[in-house]
């Protein structure tokens, strides 16, 4: 595993995150897809998953995917969003020194996915770990995107008696699904 | 102090929920803080802060100006006022025109510090804090009591017990159970809110950008779902280039929370769309409320480097023990009794200036430089100049004033003080002085003062002179401190002389507000201290060095003194602590210990000022175990006694229980002595061990070491 990344996953997985690394898009779909079924996503309301459009699929992978997992829906919706179980998106950057998540949010479906419903699958290309925030703001320019995100670990509070405790207003869980290569074509 | 502060101090004193919750936060925080700061440079990182921030306020107006412009070309709509009432009106004309029914809050002090909530209760818009810590408070209808944790003054049972009586009923005191109910109930507000409100951390004027951090996500759901987006920023929060984030972003969670960063932090420019496509109307308040009149005014204006991490209440020896609440609505702690006296008014700070206890535990950990203890100091001295010293405070000091006149009373003391004393100690005063002998005894004041006494020592003559600064103490209390450091310099061939004419150091009046008196006290000093050629003025009284050495100098210089800054300065490079001026002697082989000695184990208390303005922590302990002692550090060794002076006498329910800390920490050590290098410690620590019944003996440095010399 690459210095790099070993030392995201060590800070990632500080803050409660879990990280899970694939060589390919075909591992690492079939691991999403089955992380989905074991968490009980359906087509049953209130039992679905939203995923926000991004490189990892094709547009034209799509339906064979619903077909293993129906309830999966690409129609991101804040109602959509509100009632999953599952939110699913694409990350642009990581920070290794921090563990965090870093992403051009100003599409409002990312942030929706992310923010809703109780579990979020973040995907990230391994190569885009960078050392530290600095980095990340040189490819990410507040100077032309509207919204950008940091996320590091799951939504947590201390606010009762300084207790740490895990999934507040945002996901309760923060799966890290780290890909080496996003171009291979998944069989 | 008004009665009605006094009650809210007793109170706070008396709730063991708040001063057990806040004594072992006050524990965990430095831990959890230090190991966030593992690998970093602390020192670098908030000198690139301090200069950040300063530079910003130096440049208030262009920078607001530069934000707007790039905000507004961005589609946000950019509001600017200094007025806090024109803030609340704008939100309120802004929610009437877009027919606004709910609104849901992220944390914002900027809206605490203006009660928007109040106002827009009043129009009839439903609103709701959506961080935890502020939904309780707002719940609970009361205001926050520390800056990130709002309702750290809360049990679960507490907690349980508002959202049962205003929410729902039969809430179980179970932390998971309550923060799912918290989930549970603020998630339909969010969806169904027409108006967002969150503040910002950092606004960036290069981009127009807000930075925004939260751990709950609270923030992003604020600033995403519902169609209006409202921030409210002080204009302190400007920087002017994006870099200038990463620095902030690197010390406030691990100043604050002991996290690297928090689980959120979204840096928003410009407008961005709403769940259902349409573009998102965002306005931006840049508020002034009183922050450029502090940018103009050359010692407050560093106030403006604060980050709002609140280290300076979490590390603050008093703050643990009564909380936020006695501080006021919105602000509290350290910084906050300066936000309070600008943002509010300089007569609001009257009665909690006088909680600092001047100890500076928070000034090295301070992520924005600033001086808190030190501009708390100068608010106390504006307020003497607004509205004059009390009465008592002017007798006592035309009495400090007047060197003769004290010296005879102190003397008369050690009369008048008969029936009272046993042995060494006061123990007991009748009526309204009883306070002071409530928690510690007092010491006798001496039969012979040291002035007296140094007269029959024979000393070596003709070779180097060392003058000696005694103190009021050590002079008329402690003479023996005096004797066993003449003892020490004449081993080394060191004449030490007394100048007769020395006084007081002015130290007391300074820490009143009252600076012409203590302005007299050094010119007094300074002409005194000079008279003879010494190579260097000895002090073992740390407050006393701290007087000479820097404060003679700055009291000068806030009362436009010129004529006498230069003999100040001389006075000052000159002066030394003792402790200091020893481990140089020993270095330089003018002073040698006895060899093979095999002494007791003894514990080591930090007094303030040594350790923080005087930077003198190693010497002492070096001593102590060249000279064959070994140290049981205790915990929290550099944590305040307690005593600060004429705050033992004005505060002695917040001294106290800060000195029975102490005393805890000095008995689980386990050991027989406890060393200091500060009379005003010894006064309070054996005091202390006194009224205790400890057997444990309190002694400075100097009398320890007296006899360990060839």
């Amino acid at each position: 595993m690459s210095a790099t990344l070993e030392a995201f996953k060590v800070r990632a997985e500080a803050v409660s995150a879990e990280v899970h690394r694939f060589a390919g898009r075909t591992e690492a779909l079939a691991f999403v897809l089955g992380f989905l079924q074991e968490v009980g996503v359906s087509d049953a309301p209130g039992c679905g998953a939203v995923w926000a459009a991004g490189t990892f699929l094709e547009a034209s992978e799509r339906e064979a995917v619903v077909s293993r997992v129906p309830g999966i829906q690409f129609e991101v919706t804040q109602e959509a969003s509100a009632a999953s179980r599952v939110g699913i998106s694409q990350l642009d950057w990581a920070i290794a020194g921090t563990g965090t998540l870093v992403q051009d949010a100003t599409a409002v479906d990312k942030r929706l996915v992310s923010t809703l419903p109780p579990i979020h699958i973040a995907l990230l290309g391994t190569e885009r770990i960078l050392e530290d925030m600095g980095s990340v703001l040189e490819r990410l320019r507040p100077q032309q995107i509207n919204y950008i995100s940091f996320i590091t670990g799951p939504s947590r509070t201390a606010d009762i008696e300084r207790v740490l405790t895990i999934g507040v207003h945002g996901p309760g869980r923060l799966i890290i699904v780290a890909v080496d290569s996003f171009d291979q074509v998944p069989s | 102090m008004t009665t009605q502060f006094k009650e809210s101090i007793e109170t706070a004193l008396h709730n063991p929920n708040l001063t057990g919750a806040l004594g072992r936060f006050s524990e965990a925080y430095r831990i959890g803080r230090a190991k966030a700061y593992e690998g970093i440079d602390f020192e670098a990182v908030r000198d690139q802060i301090a200069e950040i921030k300063c530079g910003a306020s130096a440049n208030f107006e262009a920078l607001a100006e530069q934000f707007k412009a790039q905000a507004e070309g961005r589609g946000a709509k950019v509001f600017r006022t200094a007025d806090p009432a024109q803030v609340k009106q704008y939100i309120l004309d802004l929610a009437k025109d877009k027919g606004v029914q709910r609104v849901v809050k992220s944390k914002s002090m900027a809206s605490e510090e203006i009660h928007l909530n109040k106002a827009l209760e009043q129009a009839g818009i439903e609103v709701d804090e959506t961080d935890l810590g502020e939904w309780i408070i707002q719940l609970a209808h009361q205001t926050p009591s520390h800056m990130v944790m709002p309702a750290i003054h809360m049990t679960k049972e507490e907690v349980a017990e508002v959202f049962s009586q205003e929410v729902e009923e039969g809430q179980a005191p179970d932390i998971p159970k309550l923060v799912k109910f918290a989930r549970a109930k603020l998630r339909p507000k969010f969806l169904a809110a027409d108006m967002g409100i969150t503040g910002a951390n950092i606004a960036v004027a290069e981009t127009g950008s807000l930075v925004i951090v939260t751990n709950e996500g609270n923030a992003r759901l604020v600033s995403t779902l519902p169609r209006i987006h409202v921030a409210i920023v002080g204009i302190e929060k400007l920087v002017a280039l994006v870099k200038d984030i990463e620095p902030i972003l690197t010390a406030l969670p691990r100043s604050a929370t002991g996290q690297l960063l928090t689980s959120y932090v979204s840096i928003l420019s410009g407008q961005v769309p709403n769940p259902d496509g349409s573009p998102k109307e965002l306005h931006i308040i840049l508020m002034d409320n009183h922050r450029s009149d502090m940018a103009k005014d050359p010692m407050f204006k560093e106030a403006l480097q604060c980050i709002r991490c609140a280290t300076c209440l979490n590390v603050c020896p008093v703050f643990r023990l009564v909380g936020g609440h006695v501080f006021g609505k919105t602000y509290t702690g350290g910084i906050g009794t300066i936000l309070t006296a600008w943002f509010d008014e300089l007569k609001k700070a009257d009665d909690i200036q006088g909680l600092c206890i001047q100890c500076g535990s928070c000034v090295p950990l301070c992520p924005g430089k600033i001086d808190i203890p030190g501009l708390i100091l100068e608010l106390r001295r504006r307020l003497v100049v607004e509205k004059g010293q009390s009465l008592a405070m002017k007798a006592i000091f035309g009495v400090v004033n007047n060197r003769r006149l004290f010296h005879s009373m102190l003397r008369m003391a050690s009369v008048t003080q008969k029936p009272f004393k046993q042995g060494r100690f006061i123990r007991h005063l009748p009526l309204f002085l009883s306070d002071m002998t409530d928690f510690r005894s007092l010491p006798a004041v001496a039969a012979v003062p040291f002035r007296d006494q140094v007269r029959s020592i024979v000393q070596p003559k003709g070779g180097e002179k060392v003058a000696f600064y005694a103190g009021c103490l050590i002079d008329f209390c402690y003479p023996e401190t005096g004797a066993a450091l003449v003892k020490i310099l004449n081993k080394a061939g060191i004449e030490v002389v007394f100048p007769d004419d020395q006084t007081c150091c002015g130290a007391p009046a300074r820490y009143n507000g009252a600076y012409e008196v203590a302005a007299q006290n050094a010119r007094d000093n300074i002409k005194a201290l000079l008279a003879e050629d010494v190579t260097h003025v000895v002090s073992a009284c740390p407050t006393c060095t701290v007087a000479l050495k820097h404060d003679f100098i700055e009291t000068f210089k806030s009362l436009g003194v010129t004529d006498a800054l230069e003999a100040a300065r001389t006075l000052s490079a000159k002066t030394i602590d003792f402790s200091s001026l020893v481990k140089q002697l020993v270095d330089a082989g003018r002073l040698t210990f006895k060899e093979g000695e095999a002494l007791e184990k003894v514990t080591y208390h930090d007094s303030c000022h040594l350790k923080r303005t005087l930077k003198a922590s190693d010497e002492p302990r070096e001593l102590l175990k060249e000279a064959g002692h070994e140290i049981s550090e205790m915990y929290e060794c550099d944590t305040c006694c307690g005593m600060a002076g004429s705050y033992s006498l004005k505060l002695p329910e917040i001294s106290a229980p800060i000195l029975e800390r102490k005393l805890k920490n000095i008995k689980e050590t386990g050991v027989s002595k406890v060393v200091m290098d500060c009379p005003g410690c010894v006064m309070q620590i054996r005091g202390g061990l006194d009224k205790d019944g400890a057997p444990i003996q309190t002694t400075h440095t100097a009398e320890l070491l007296a006899e360990r010399f060839l």
